[in-house]
């Protein structure tokens, strides 16, 4: 059947199985949109209009970071793009499936400063994974359908389509393509057998090994195979702040959080090990700290399937380029047969013992002060509440530092935040899109008061759909990570960092007809938070907590681990 | 040390940005690029001169090697090959000996006079850089009023030399039976 553009992106979208939408209308998408109205419904799809399409990016995110399905954003051209590339750049650092559709003029205006023209294949060049400009109708579909494969295949990343207000015009007979072969784009999912066996070797004979594991390890789905490698080898295992919730953090093995925040133990086994496994993360500087005495008496296997992350940072000892699950079964397999070889795994009870000492020297702390809140509290409290079983996404700051640290995210794809990118205004768009995606789950958005002020108009989204976020907003008064640094970096010069002057925020939840709850005191933060999580549709949650509370432990920029402030 | 890296692109609109604005974008040298089309139609090669050390030779591989549409990455360098640079200078040729001395390094240098003026010629030449550069060096005090230059291009020597290929090399392990995903 002919149908025009417009009609055949909808009908790709269907064909790909994708069901929800995060968009926002304008003039260059006026097509789409208009077959959206006459045709979501039969084809399955449903459309949510954000506030900004910084949103719609956002929401695309924590929908794929809530699912490990491709999320799907549609926004305008000009501002419409312009304003979705912080959503894009956050994808791209973390590596998130995902397909942004953008508006552009007509391909005759293209070149000419058209009215809301913007370069957007030329502006997102360095934060997708690929772009594509559409300019024959004849490529739509076979377009949509490469950039559906590439985003979700090899180390997933955004894609962006532009598609000029005529390619959605013109009309062309529909046929979507069933299968795709680019040559220029192959992954490699084995991991190299010989590298996979030295690998095997060095974990056998490693005294003091820790288990790194990154938001690789959620992107190919390798939770049981890095459970099992773990108990196989009896390895301490660490997450970082993309891979929390990849290994239970209630295991036995488990040492939490690596890096600039990390825990005491963690990061000294980390320091001290004699050989670091890193599943899919990327020695980001968050982590390592100062790069010459990081883990300097360790060897370093590095199992990733973007060949240009190892040895980018660390010159890695033990390479393994490939698939996170398939790797990891491949050691496992390759491990059974050298230890029915005769092979033994190296003792490791003196190394579980110095970790437990460290932990027990410093494990993370938090004080009581009076009546007043503490944030930490907060944070245990939702944990107690919602059995640890909440999907939480969390905005930049302190209170996503706290979160990471004490929530305990045991269930993998529960834990949403933006790690590389640290873009504040992430949390609650971001758990508007898991709720969509996760109706049946409790979706909790822990914001600061600095980030929520930057999405709060999405207050009205979650109102249109009755999306049922619970927002729990940790108002220190501050921007609260940079009061930190000022603090201890600055001699307490707070630069612009106080942000007391602000809205009443029950009343402004209020008045967009969301439910809102306030507790001050420390006596009031359970029966709040248990009131407001158990009320239906969509509530926000302040708690005027401690003004100036701070992280630890905390590495100091650039410095090396070992030398983080405890208190 | 410098290397000469070949990358076989399909020629997609943007596809010069894209390898361009990689290196932009992670502080890599680019110095000298060549673009043309191959025998395949859509399929470009382009032919680029770098330095680094070890580490950001390996990272410029990789990274271009990750951009979707390369169909290739070879560091030259690595493999026995055989490159050439062609240059075209306007050189001072004004009537007796200095015209005479030119046209003797023409000789020499196996270049080719492609225009003749009264007090000009403009000079056409081929060689490795080296070569090139040695031309130049010696026409310096002559006078050279015009000069452009392809920068390298690179072809190996043999036909099926094991280059550095960082494409499809996961066909070898494909018999390897693994449950689930692909
Ligand atoms: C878009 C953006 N702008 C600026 C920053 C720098 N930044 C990091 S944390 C932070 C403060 C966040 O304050 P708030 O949202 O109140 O959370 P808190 O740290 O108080 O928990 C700032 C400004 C950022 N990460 N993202």
């Amino acid at each position: 059947m002919k149908m025009r553009g417009a009609r055949i992106l909808l009908e790709s979208l269907r064909c790909e199985g994708v069901k929800h939408v995060f968009g926002y209308p304008g003039g260059a998408v006026l097509h789409i949109y208009d077959e959206l109205v006459k045709h979501a419904e039969e084809l399955g799809i449903t459309h949510y209009l954000v506030r900004h399409e910084q949103a719609s990016l956002f929401g695309a995110a924590g929908y794929a970071q809530a699912t490990g399905k491709t999320g799907v954003a549609l926004v305008t051209s000009g501002p419409g793009g312009t304003n979705a590339v912080t959503g894009i750049a956050n994808a791209f650092m973390d590596s998130l499936p995902m397909v942004v559709f953008t508006g552009q003029v007509p391909t005759h205006l293209i070149g000419n400063d058209a009215f809301q023209e913007a370069d957007l294949t030329g502006i997102t060049r360095s934060c997708t994974k690929h772009n594509y400009l559409v300019k024959h109708v004849e490529d739509l579909a076979p377009t949509i359908k490469e950039a559906f494969h590439v985003a979700s295949t090899g180390r997933p990343g955004p894609v962006l389509v532009d598609l000029p207000k005529d390619m959605t015009a013109q009309e062309i007979e529909f046929s979507y393509p069933e299968t795709i072969d680019i040559r220029s784009y192959k992954p490699q999912v084995y991991g190299d057998p010989k590298a996979v066996r030295k690998a095997v070797g060095a974990m056998l004979q490693a005294e003091r090994p820790v288990l790194y594991i990154g938001g690789g390890a959620h992107a190919a789905g390798a939770y049981e195979e890095v459970k099992q490698l773990a108990e196989k080898l009896n390895l301490p295992t660490t997450c970082t702040l993309m891979g929390l919730g990849a290994f239970p953090a209630s295991h036995p093995l488990s040492l939490g959080m690596l890096g600039m925040h990390g825990g005491y133990w963690t990061n000294m086994a980390v320091n001290n090990s004699d050989l670091l496994i890193s599943i899919g993360a990327r020695f980001d500087d968050r982590v390592t700290g100062k790069l010459s005495e990081f883990a300097s008496g360790a060897k370093f296997i590095h199992v990733d399937i973007d060949a240009s992350c190892i040895s980018k940072n660390v010159p890695c000892d033990y390479p393994v380029v490939g698939d996170a699950k398939i790797v990891v079964q491949q050691m496992l397999k390759e491990l059974e047969e050298q230890l029915a070889g005769g092979e033994k795994v190296a003792s490791k009870v003196s190394w579980h013992d110095q970790i437990a000492a460290w932990k027990k020297q410093h494990p993370l702390w938090w004080k009581e002060e009076g009546d007043v809140i503490k944030p930490q509290y907060v944070i245990e409290e939702l944990h107690r509440i919602t059995k640890g079983q909440a999907v939480v996404s969390s905005d930049v700051g302190q209170h996503q530092m706290w979160t990471a640290q004490l929530y305990g995210f045991d269930t993998p794809r529960n834990w949403l935040n933006s790690g590389g990118l640290g873009a504040m205004g992430y949390g609650f768009p971001a758990a508007v899109g898991a709720a969509v995606a996760r109706p049946n789950d409790l979706c909790v958005a822990v914001v600061g008061d600095g980030g929520f002020q930057m999405v709060l108009n999405e207050l009205a989204t979650v109102k249109q759909y009755n999306i049922p976020v619970k927002i729990l907003l940790i108002n220190n008064g501050f921007l609260g990570m940079v009061r930190q640094w000022q603090e201890q970096f600055y001699e307490h010069r707070y630069s612009h960092s106080n942000i007391e002057v602000q809205p009443d925020f029950v009343k402004l939840a209020d008045s967009y007809g969301v439910a809102a709850f306030r507790a001050t005191k420390m006596n009031e933060v359970s029966h709040t938070l248990e009131k407001a999580l158990n009320t239906p549709g969509p509530v926000l949650i302040e708690m005027k907590v401690a003004r100036e509370e701070n992280v630890f432990p905390i590495v100091p920029a650039g410095a090396a681990l070992k030398d983080m402030i405890l208190s | 040390m410098r290397h000469t890296i070949s990358l076989l692109v399909e020629n997609e609109y943007g596809m010069l940005t894209r390898v361009a604005g990689l290196f932009s974008a992670r502080g890599y040298q680019i110095d000298t690029l060549n673009v043309a089309p191959t025998l395949e139609e859509g399929v470009s090669r382009m032919t680029l001169t770098t330095h680094g050390n070890d580490h950001v030779i390996q990272q410029i591989l990789q990274q271009s090697h990750k951009i979707i549409k390369v169909i290739d990455v070879v560091d030259m360098t690595i493999v026995p090959h055989v490159e050439r640079e062609m240059v075209m200078l306007t050189v001072n040729a004004q009537q007796g000996e200095q015209r005479q001395e030119v046209l003797s390094l023409v000789e020499i240098f196996r270049a080719k006079v492609v225009d003749v003026n009264t007090d000009s010629f403009i000079l056409e030449m081929t060689g490795n850089a080296e070569k090139v550069n040695a031309f130049i060096e010696l026409l310096k005090p002559i006078g050279i009023t015009d000069i452009v230059r392809t920068g390298p291009v690179a072809m190996t020597r043999v036909a099926h030399v094991k280059a550095q290929r960082l494409k499809d090399e996961d066909e070898e392990f494909s018999e390897l039976t693994l449950n689930e995903k692909v």
